[in-house]
């Protein structure tokens, strides 16, 4: 800013005063910021920390920081403690067809809903909205029942099949995202003899991608991370998806902290990848949808 | 296109989500309703008790228990989670560098799943050889027993629960960043200073994104299960038995299909109720993006 036309003395000392005090701000701020990250950071330097350690290391007073000798057996050992590679095939499988289900089940509902005029469109859309708030407990029950009588206990379907119906929230974002869309853009491919299935799939869908995406990685999250479903109905240890087979380091009077914060990282890690490359969709899908994962 | 030939295109796309709703959604509805006017167990036939189950509930210590620990949790985590994630978003919308490492590192916890985090946070409050006590008696303060003590248990968890703070955090972000610069510029002006600023401009600026962070919040808080699940199993002594837990307890592990239904049923007029206050309060302002 240029304060040369500004004569007056005075003024240029409180301007300068105000630099310094804003100097000063971001000065507390950066502080802040830093003294909070390190808090931040410190349980997961911790739990890196504490699968490298020896159990003996693991569990001395005062702790240390790092582990003495990096060791490695910690992993191994998760391997041989439980099936862990079923775990995470398990879970792959299952959050795999989730997130294809969701995609499919949500973008071809979502369509339905911005673009197609049909009788009760606005009461349907109102009951979607309204089902958003349901508390999933209310319906936990007789859902249950549901699949037991399909005899689907104990298998992945409970876990899988219910994403190929939809999810609200996911179909309300799309919905709203679809309705960025041009119209004009199917009008003019109408013209040139494209079908409904043509042009939701040759010009909605590639015009989507970043809300596909969104819904991808938030969707791949929740599933991953899911516990009381895969708790309710996932018996056998053989069935056990990655959250049930964290938990079952957790003995009745002995804790393997080593293998269990080594199998904990494991199961962080996919997250942390998909977070850095997916960073700026997941946030901003996040924040514009204003969800809580 | 005909009007007749559109409605019926429509019901064929929205038919995934249709039939998903009536099969998952309004049929379990109804019929746990139904239930909770029963006592079942599974394996007999269910018999009609009227409001049985709800009467029970009135003079169950557990349920009791579950409601208190409950509120107590949600009314100490969700004001702290607001206030904390709000104070580190108004950080972050300063013109700072490094925005998103910083942004990264707040909002990684939240990615965690509930049950690594849990064990993570079992090693942290472990009593003897825990980083939480560490740490205390480094800086000469008395240390605890946490998730092992009946009256450090809640507050253990609540702790643990500030880590997870980035992802209301992240919601207030994009609230904050909507607010007009201009009206900072003339609050400058009038001589504002940076608390004036942040009291007369930017919370009532922001209120509807805080509203709405307050009512997720305290709907969520109200579901919170795996972490107690996980770490307390609901000790000692029942003092980490959360609604949903024993709600599940109910379901899951007696088989009170009936009871657990009267326990499902009056956790959604809770909800409700919240929810309404939402759209009473805030409903315009926060759901503005709903419309056409």
């Amino acid at each position: 800013m240029r304060m040369k036309a500004v004569t007056n003395p005075q003024v240029k000392v409180k301007h300068r005063s105000i630099t310094k005090s804003k100097r000063a701000d971001r000065l507390a701020s950066y502080a802040l910021l830093l003294f909070w990250s390190v808090l931040f950071i410190l349980p997961f330097v911790w739990l890196i920390s504490t699968s490298l350690k020896h159990e003996a290391d693991a569990i001395t007073y005062p702790p240390t920081l790092l582990p003495e000798v990096f060791d490695w057996t910690n992993y191994r050992e998760v391997f041989e403690i439980v099936d862990f590679t079923r775990f995470y095939m398990n879970t792959i499988i299952v959050t795999s067809l989730t997130v294809l289900g969701t995609l499919l089940s949500c973008s071809i509902v979502a369509y339905g809903f911005a673009r197609i005029k049909g009788k009760g469109r606005n009461v349907w859309f109102a009951v979607l909205l309204a089902t958003m708030m349901l508390p999933p407990q209310v319906t936990m029950i007789p859902t249950y029942l549901i699949f037991a009588q399909l005899d689907w206990v104990n298998t992945f379907m409970p876990l899988i099949v219910p994403a190929f119906f939809g999810n609200p929230f996911f179909i309300f974002l799309l919905r709203q995202f679809f309705k960025t869309v041009p119209k004009e853009l199917e009008e003019a491919a109408t013209i040139d003899g494209c079908s409904i299935l043509g042009r939701f799939f040759r010009i909605i869908l590639p015009l989507s991608v970043p809300a596909l995406i969104t819904v991808a990685i938030l969707s791949f999250m929740w599933t991953w991370n899911d516990f009381l479903n895969p708790l309710i109905y996932l018996n056998d240890q053989e069935n056990f998806t990655l959250a049930l087979g964290l938990q079952m380091f957790k003995g009745q009077l002995t804790m393997l902290w080593g293998p269990m914060m080594a199998a904990s990282t494991m199961v962080i890690m996919p997250l942390v990848i998909v977070f850095f490359f997916a960073q700026k969709y997941f946030i901003e899908g996040i924040a514009t949808s204003g969800i809580k994962g | 296109m005909k009007q007749s030939r559109s409605t019926l295109l429509f019901y064929l796309f929205i038919s995934p989500w249709l039939i998903g709703f009536l099969v998952f959604g309004a049929g379990p509805m109804v019929f746990s309703l139904f239930m909770s006017f029963t006592e079942w167990d599974i394996i007999g036939g269910a018999e009609w008790i009227g409001v049985g189950n709800f009467k029970e509930l009135l003079q169950d210590p557990l349920f009791w228990k579950s409601i208190w620990n409950t509120v107590y949790f949600t009314g100490l985590s969700v004001p702290l989670s607001l206030v904390f994630g709000y104070l580190l978003a108004v950080l972050l919308n300063t013109k700072v560098r490094f925005m998103s490492v910083f942004r990264t590192i707040f909002y990684l916890p939240s990615l965690v799943p509930a049950v690594a985090s849990s064990l993570l946070w079992m090693l942290i409050f472990q009593p003897e050889f825990g980083l939480a006590n560490a740490m205390l008696s480094s800086l000469h303060l008395p240390t605890s027993d946490w998730i092992m003590s009946e009256t450090m248990v809640k507050p253990a968890l609540i702790i643990m629960g500030l880590w997870g703070v980035g992802g209301g955090m992240v919601i207030y972000l994009a609230g904050l960043q909507g607010v007009p610069k201009s009206m900072y510029e003339s609050a400058e002006i009038d001589g504002a200073g940076r608390w004036a600023k942040l009291v007369n401009v930017t919370i009532p600026m922001t209120s509807h994104v805080i509203f709405f962070n307050l009512i997720m919040g305290i709907i969520g808080s109200f579901q919170v299960f795996t972490q107690a699940y996980v770490m307390s199993e609901g000790g000692p002594n029942y003092a980490s038995l959360f609604y949903v837990h024993y709600l599940y307890q109910n379901a899951f592990q007696y088989f009170e299909m009936g009871y657990a239904s009267a326990l499902a049923w009056v956790l959604f007029l809770i909800i409700l109720v919240f929810t309404l206050l939402q759209f009473k309060f805030f409903g315009r302002k926060v759901y503005y993006e709903f419309d056409d």
